[in-house]
């Protein structure tokens, strides 16, 4: 049972049982339905053609599920009018329901969850251990998505953007739960980037790359977080960064710079390094004023300055570090490094007890508590 | 089965007798946190783990004021007041195994490999009406 297979087709299936005129909700159970029964059947009957399989079912099932009189009536006229043979291409399906999943009349959490169920073809269960949320919650937040989309017409082009800030958010949720959504975000923005031609998606699809490609060697045997000075770099997918980097450079050459092709390109800049000495920090500070520019996030900043620090010495990043708001997350923690980097090992130990105390997640604050361990260990040697 | 909440609090009045974790060896936070791992792992298997959470230390106390005004807010704190750290949920078969358990959750080991004696704080969960009443 190929379950990639059958979830790569999500989309277009549903994509044309919208395009025949069913609404959306509906239309989306009845794609969720036919999920179910390709797994249960076609193991023992494989289907020749598992789209048109897909459609078959689905179509029968939203006709089945549609049974008010209204509803009955609109039925027989759907029945009578023999469906469209599909004059729009499915690349236009699939494109058109990313949009959809993305509204901006959705929040956040809501247009993650039905990206995932309605484009991804996840089951809500899936989703809602991905998400460490009961199912019946999940599958609350996802009836109540579909029901805001459900009036929007899909003849209006969405917003690009908004799509890869939803797919970059599902990307970060990282791996928790018995799916992988650092992967699934991969998969969904790779099948993005084949239905659109658009170099800020291709920059995300490189930029998740990149970072998918250290992710064994990010964590130590304890789950412990590895810094990236000291990661062993044997350990990094050199086939998915050969990959993130080719993306890369044709999405470049286009000359229409975004955000998500910056924070590639500091990515790539990384990866490219053999050790982490040989890194090219002159580089990647340009990358990260380039950066600058097209966001003006305090985080971008904050990052700067641990680039600043390591191309120009700790005592100029400290100077870049001092323009910044102290309470930015992970401020303390920088300011620790860069101390530590300029000699004075007690105020980066209290800088990093500091740092620990607002770390923002578990692994993050064993490691901000070794790092000053260490330093006081060390100061009392 | 009956559940069991294991409270972990921030240095309340009854503080676990050893350093702040800053304060060990790394090697020694190491043990500590694999200690941790290990206990949570073996509940795994005997069927008895539920749920464990961490929780920043930084809490805020917040109250009702009366309609249409904001809620009043003390804070926040940071270790200052009695702040729970996090918590541990176990389901077994009785008081005596809850009580073991938080036992050797306590036994976690510190400086020099020693246990840190921590206070927990072992509370039941209220639960469901049984079916049978009489």
């Amino acid at each position: 049972m190929d379950e990639a297979l059958l979830r790569s087709l999500t989309p277009s299936v549903l994509g044309i049982l919208v395009r025949r005129g069913a609404d959306f909700a509906a239309a989306e159970d009845a794609v969720q339905d036919a999920l179910l029964e390709a797994v249960r059947a076609w193991p023992e009957d494989p289907p020749r053609d598992p789209k048109g399989w897909l459609v078959t079912v689905a179509w029968r099932r939203f006709l089945d599920a549609t049974r008010s009189d209204a509803a009955r009536r609109r039925r027989e006229d759907l029945v009578e009018e023999e469906p469209p043979p599909g004059p729009a291409p499915d690349a236009d399906d699939t494109l058109q329901l990313y949009f959809l999943c993305a509204h901006p009349a959705l929040s956040p959490s809501s247009a993650v969850a039905l990206t995932l169920r309605a484009v991804g073809g996840l089951t809500t269960r899936q989703i809602a251990r991905a998400y460490l949320v009961p199912e019946a919650t999940m599958a609350q937040r996802i009836s109540r998505a579909k029901r805001t989309v459900s009036e929007v017409r899909l003849d209006r082009p969405g917003h690009v953007a908004t799509v890869l800030r939803v797919l970059y958010l599902v990307f970060n949720e990282g791996y928790s739960g018995d799916v992988d959504l650092a992967a699934e975000a991969i998969r969904l923005t790779r099948q993005l980037a084949a239905v659109i031609d658009h170099p800020e998606v291709a920059g995300l699809l490189a930029l998740m790359l990149l970072h998918h490609a250290r992710r064994a060697a990010r964590t130590g045997a304890d789950g412990e977080l590895v810094p990236l000075a000291e990661q062993d770099r044997g350990r990094w997918d050199t086939a998915a960064i050969a990959e993130g980097v080719r993306i890369l450079q044709a999405a470049l050459a286009r000359d229409r710079l975004g955000e998500f092709q910056a924070q590639a390109a500091i990515a790539a800049l990384h990866a490219d390094a053999p050790t982490a000495e040989e890194t090219d920090w002159v580089q990647i500070v340009e990358w990260y004023d380039e950066l600058a520019g097209l966001t003006d996030s305090p985080i971008v900043r904050l990052n700067r300055a641990v680039a600043v620090g390591e191309a120009d010495g700790p005592r100029a990043g400290l100077a870049a570090l001092a323009e910044l708001d102290e309470s930015l997350p992970r401020y303390a923690a920088v300011a620790a490094y860069l101390h530590e980097r300029d000699g004075d090992p007690a105020a980066a130990a209290r800088l990093y007890a500091e740092a620990a105390g607002k770390a923002q997640n578990l692994a993050e604050r064993d490691h901000l508590t070794r790092q000053a361990a260490r330093l006081n260990a060390r100061g009392r040697d | 089965m009956a559940k069991y909440l294991l409270l972990k609090h921030y240095r309340g009045d009854k503080p676990a007798n050893c350093a702040p974790m800053d304060q060990w060896t790394p090697e020694e936070i190491s043990n500590h946190i694999r200690y941790m791992q290990d206990f949570a792992a073996a509940l795994e298997k005997t069927g008895e783990f539920v749920d464990a959470q961490a929780l920043a230390p930084e809490g805020t106390w917040v109250r009702y004021d009366g309609e249409g005004r904001p809620p009043v807010t003390d804070g926040p704190f940071a270790e200052t007041k009695d702040l729970i750290a996090g918590w541990m949920v176990i389901d077994v078969d009785s008081y005596q195994r809850a009580l073991e358990l938080a036992g050797e959750l306590s036994a976690a080991p510190g400086p020099g490999g020693k246990p840190i004696h921590e206070w927990l704080e072992l509370r039941p969960f209220m639960s469901e009406p049984p079916t049978v009443t009489e």
